[in-house]
């Protein structure tokens, strides 16, 4: 499969990257290049294989459960009291570009 | 006493016995960063103020005549894409060039608690993505073995430390090779232990189903040290496993006559060089000595591993970087007008070029209409490629592989073409892919001195095996 410069220019939106008409051009070369490379998976005859998302699956996963009960190992009760203490307010606005002492400021969402 | 050339246990008695002090461990090894800092660039943030506040802590304890904690004044460095709280982590990007985390990754915490002295945070490759640490924003990291050479990556400035004796001890973080194959170039020993081992909480995320933390060191016994303390079920990361954490330090002297030892004819085919080669036998052959037993095995999916790897992490990468916007700490572009312009020009003026390489080839991996080509079927590939090892691990106990298929190359060799620096990993990533843990540790040198490293594979959870069978061959070399 071939990229084009239209596909790179849908990425990088999709990717929220503002690149410069240089950075798309290397993309483009870079981006073909490894694909390129990847396409050799084609090989593969996986059609009987199921998919491995993550290793701790393999060591905590209950196959004797349904839905969400293979995932125990994942989870713990729920906290009622004595729950970990959250982020104090102004730690977490203290890297902040923009803030006032109650909100993150950024510009305007909507445009109208 | 040369108060830079110790492990942790000489360090740590010094301490205890009062034969030095906590902080002249420290000072020393500040003083040598001084002297040999500028020409290697392994640190990027020194912490003084923390550091000497922890070694006069573990020097009154010592004073009161209480036993230390097992790490009780040894100098650390800690690879920066790992959180501390307090003083600033910035991934190697610009992006977080004044970053300061409101907490401490885990593994840092549980090193602390321990009485480690962290010295400062090391350099390595933007968002842990190179094999070179020649993608840092701050200047690439340089061999001390050979300055013009690279000292691997992407935890570059972790391996250098420790090898040019600026810290005991570091960590590290491996997705696709990023401990064992600096280790390897450095010539130390670099473990990555198995997924979910230790804890990925307060590790900046690349890729989240393939990172691990783990520990470089300048013996085996230190990184079995180091794992014993770092190891261990963690509430912040469900995917740190509950197993128990056996004394890895203990279980070092175990014999390893009998041990069964497989080698892939696919790690030691086309593309390797060949004193890496013959290193690489030696002491497969210095482990025949030892009274184990070689065992030929076939990874047959391994020539797939870099394409299911690249996939795989750069899809992962590209939504766990997604939260780099602008908004709530880190660069934010100036003078724009909407938010969507906040986002795109933040990330843009802050990301390097192959962050945003593998970011864009990650989101094209995963949009509508090529899911299925390739994040999907790249899974399918790591099922095949772990059942490889399953199958392998029936037949014997450990792997041994090169780490690497050269020895340390020069700056500037790889870094224009992307592709040729992908298949630097080629024996590191399927480790990572299988959730398998790995170790690399000296296994001699090129005519040029230039280091070279041997892998040692092992079972999910078995980190014992692996560590005493290098520690055996670490002893007889």
């Amino acid at each position: 499969m071939k990229v084009t410069e239209k596909d790179v220019a849908y990425v990088a939106d999709l990717a929220n990257l503002e690149l410069s008409a240089e950075e798309r051009a290397g993309m483009l070369r870079d981006l073909n290049s490894i694909l390129e490379y990847v396409d050799r998976l084609s090989e593969l005859d996986t059609s009987n294989i199921p998919p491995m998302a993550q290793v701790s699956d393999r060591y905590g996963l209950d196959e004797s459960k349904q839905g969400s009960e293979r995932f125990a190992y994942a989870n713990r009760e729920d906290i009622l009291e004595g729950l970990r203490k959250s982020l104090p307010h102004e730690e977490a606005l203290a890297n902040a570009p923009d803030a006032d002492e109650q909100f993150f400021q950024v510009p305007k969402v909507i445009e109208r | 006493m040369d108060l830079t050339a110790l492990t942790i246990d000489a360090a740590r008695s010094a301490v205890q016995e009062r034969k030095t002090t906590a902080l002249a461990l420290a000072e020393a090894h500040y003083a040598r960063i001084q002297k040999e800092d500028g020409q290697i660039g392994a640190f990027l943030t020194l912490s003084k103020e923390r550091a000497l506040e922890q070694a006069d802590r573990m020097d009154r304890m010592a004073a009161e005549g209480k036993t230390l904690p097992p790490l009780g004044g040894v100098p650390v460095g800690i690879k920066d894409v790992m959180s501390t709280r307090g003083l600033r982590t910035t991934a190697g990007s610009k992006i977080l060039e004044k970053y300061i985390p409101p907490y401490d990754c885990t593994a840092v915490a549980r090193l602390e608690a321990a009485g480690a002295v962290v010295l400062g945070k090391m350099n390595c490759d933007e968002f842990a993505m190179g094999s070179s640490n020649e993608n840092s924003a701050y200047g690439p990291v340089r061999n001390p073995r050979d300055l013009s050479r690279v000292p691997g990556g992407s935890s570059g400035g972790s391996a250098a430390a420790v090898a040019a004796d600026m810290a005991v001890v570091t960590l590290g973080s491996d997705t696709g090779g990023s401990i064992r194959q600096p280790a390897s170039f450095c010539g130390v020993v670099g473990l990555m232990p198995t997924y979910g081992r230790v804890s990925r909480y307060g590790l900046i995320a690349f890729a989240s189903s393939l990172d691990h933390i783990g520990p470089l060191a300048k013996t085996v016994k230190d990184a079995a040290t180091v794992l014993r303390t770092i190891a261990g079920r963690d509430p912040m990361d469900s995917t740190s496993a509950d197993v128990a954490v056996p004394d890895y330090v203990a279980e070092l002297d175990k014999p390893v006559r009998g041990m069964k030892i497989g080698v892939a004819k696919e790690y030691l085919g086309e593309g390797l060089d060949d004193e890496v080669r013959q290193a690489v036998e030696s002491a497969i052959e210095k482990m025949k000595g030892l009274g184990c037993e070689i065992v030929p095995v076939s990874l047959p999916h391994t020539p797939y591993a870099i394409p299911t790897y690249y996939i795989i992490a750069t899809a992962e990468a590209s939504a766990n970087l997604a939260r780099f916007d602008g908004v709530r700490y880190g660069h934010r572009a100036r003078g724009v007008k909407t938010l969507s312009e906040m986002y795109r020009r933040s990330r843009d003026e802050g990301f390097g070029a192959e962050v945003k390489r593998r970011i864009m080839l990650g989101t094209y991996a995963l949009s509508a209409g090529y899911y299925d080509a390739y994040y999907l079927k790249a899974q399918k590939v790591r099922t095949l490629l772990t059942r490889d090892f399953d199958e392998a691990f029936h037949k014997v106990d450990a792997i041994v592989t090169p780490t690497s298929p050269t020895a340390p190359f020069r700056l500037g060799e790889k870094s224009n073409d992307p592709l040729a620096m992908y298949l630097a990993d080629i024996y590191t990533v399927t480790a990572d892919l299988a959730g398998i843990p790995g170790i690399s540790v000296p296994c001699g040198q090129t005519k040029e001195k230039l280091p070279i490293g041997v892998q040692i594979l092992g079972k999910h959870f078995d980190e014992s095996t692996i560590l005493g069978l290098a520690h055996a061959y670490e002893q007889a070399a």
